[in-house]
């Protein structure tokens, strides 16, 4: 080969081998999984070991519509998501609002908000866990100054769904700020200029100007803040205190994707837990999708 | 504002006043809101009871390599995609960026299978290998180097001959400092974090942060042991992130405009 042969191949192969690193690790460590949770779901595969399973067609997917426990997991599902999401995604535009305010120390204000998401899941939700203790947790004492008396937060669906949510949301709220932020700064100022010309008050500027101008962004927060909130598992797994992955002891906080590590990693039911996977990614499409046509009407409205 | 801040921050003091007291102390009401004289005995007794500092090491070795890697591969996919034309280039970044919305989570069945083929359950290649590069590196690597690196300056370096790759490794490695290092961190830090994966394929070999679940699992659980673990689990990260911090918030705040 001559030499401007080989520059040639140089300019025009040498890219491809570039990005090849990234497709090679997504396809045999992101995209084969799961499209082989398809397959191991149409099979009855019950052993750790690799090579014993029948195939079964629909039978999972038939004995998971009809699974109490499943139904109740994705409920819990659906509850949890929703109480973490919508408040965390309001707070997190007020934050973002106070934020773009000239301030002092603006450094370290956004550091502060931002600290919770750098800390771990794990260390979250067991900092949290105690906190929510019964007898000598904090937020009882606290409640217990206002008159409320002590409430058993594992114990009853709808106040471990509440503590979880909260940890859900004080973890993303800060992050999902400094997005909103981002896109605020963005904003042309002489909007907000022709806008007080015209009389406008903070609210409405907030109203008419600042929320439609973040309309991509917010869209974008609500469809991640779905795909993420509908798989959460290591919050109701740790929330348990013990390493139960029944989400309580009447499965009060089990998330589908914490039912879906029982059934493969606790019974060793790979077929049902990837039929679980699959009904799971079907109902997360649909949702970020769902999510995305009405946040993007709501964001609409206005204008 | 400053109840915001005073609101994020509290949990994690809150974890240093319990570790820093006895189990007695911790079990009162109202509860103690100041830190005492203990954390060092419970720092001792996280070590005797768990192979907590076997974990730490493990997730330092997990958490550099990944990051080290990701850095890498991420810029170089990151130049050929911002700089390099070659046929494809448009429908190939948008399916790398498309893969982000992927719940990888939901496909860990298989992948324990795999990793069960391989021989890598309970090593931490079984954690490493799949993190080596990833979507948002690529597309951050891509954003980045697009603006900073000059065409006119790849176009010399051609004339004087060099190869591709040697623009990559003379020209674009060193532009792209700044941006790695943001990468680096977040990187690091999601490493460092990451707790289902390892969970699931670690389990006589634990990284920290599953070594700190299991030391939470207990049917009753010592807070004052735990939460010391915590402290310990966030200590790496929290001094990153004071020395860092202001990188990192920039970090979000520029992937938030291109996002």
């Amino acid at each position: 080969m001559t030499l401007p042969a080989l520059s040639r191949l140089d300019t025009k192969g040498s890219p491809y081998l570039y990005v090849l690193p990234f497709f090679l690790l997504f396809g045999a460590f992101g995209l084969f999984p799961l499209i082989y949770t398809g397959y191991v779901s149409f099979n009855d595969w019950n052993l750790l070991d690799a090579g014993e399973h029948t195939w079964v067609g629909l039978a999972n997917y038939r004995e998971l519509l009809h699974d109490p426990y499943f139904w109740n997991a994705l409920g819990n599902t659906l509850s949890i998501w929703l109480l973490s999401t919508v408040p965390q995604l309001l707070a997190a535009l007020w934050i973002a609002h106070l934020l773009n305010h000239r301030l002092r120390a603006r450094t370290s204000l956004r550091m502060g908000v931002l600290l919770p998401n750098i800390t771990s899941i794990v260390a979250v939700t067991i900092v949290f866990t105690q906190m929510f203790g019964r007898d000598f947790g904090m937020i009882n004492w606290l409640l217990g100054l206002i008159g409320v008396g002590p409430v058993d937060w594992q114990a009853n669906t709808w106040s471990s769904h509440l503590a979880i949510s909260v940890i859900v949301a004080w973890r993303w709220t800060g992050y999902n700020a400094l997005i909103y932020l981002a896109s605020m700064q963005a904003i042309p100022h002489d909007l907000y200029e022709a806008a007080e010309l015209d009389g406008a008050s903070s609210g409405q500027q907030f109203r008419r100007i600042t929320v439609p101008q973040l309309r991509p962004t917010i869209i974008f927060t609500a469809v991640i803040s779905t795909i993420g909130g509908l798989q959460i598992m290591a919050e109701p797994l740790l929330f348990a205190g013990t390493s139960t992955p029944t989400g309580g002891s009447d499965r009060q906080f089990q998330t589908a994707a914490l039912f879906m590590y029982e059934q493969g990693f606790r019974e060793f039911r790979f077929g049902y837990a990837s039929a679980i996977a699959w009904t799971l990614c079907l109902v997360i499409a649909v949702f970020a999708v769902a999510n995305y046509l009405l946040t993007r009407r709501i964001a609409d409205d206005e204008e | 504002m400053l109840a915001v801040v005073a609101g994020s921050v509290f949990p994690l003091y809150w974890s240093l006043v319990v570790s820093s007291q006895t189990s007695e102390a911790v079990a009162q009401v109202p509860p103690v809101l100041i830190p005492g004289g203990h954390l060092f005995d419970n720092i001792a007794r996280v070590f005797d009871t768990t192979d907590f500092a076997r974990a730490l090491l493990n997730s330092l070795l997990v958490s550099t390599s990944v990051t080290v890697s990701v850095v890498f591969f991420s810029t170089l996919a990151g130049f050929a995609f911002a700089k390099l034309r070659f046929r494809g280039r448009k429908p190939l970044l948008v399916l790398a960026i498309a893969t982000s919305v992927v719940p990888q989570q939901l496909g860990i069945i298989p992948l324990y299978l795999l990793m069960a083929k391989l021989g890598w359950t309970d090593q931490l290649a079984a954690v490493i290998v799949p993190g080596l590069v990833t979507a948002f590196g690529v597309f951050f690597m891509t954003q980045y180097l697009g603006r900073a690196v000059p065409d006119e300056l790849l176009e010399a370096g051609r004339i004087d001959g060099c190869t591709t790759f040697g623009l990559y490794w003379h020209v674009v490695l060193p532009a792209a400092r700044p941006a790695a290092a943001v990468l680096g961190l977040f990187t690091f830090m999601q490493a460092w974090n990451d707790f289902f994966w390892p969970l699931v394929v670690l389990q006589n070999n634990a990284t920290v942060q599953v070594a700190l679940s299991s030391l939470a699992s207990g049917y009753t659980t010592d807070y004052t042991l735990t939460l010391t673990g915590t402290l310990l689990a966030t200590l790496p990260i929290l001094v990153i992130f004071m020395v860092l911090g202001r990188q990192i918030v920039g970090g979000i705040m520029q992937g938030a405009i291109k996002g």
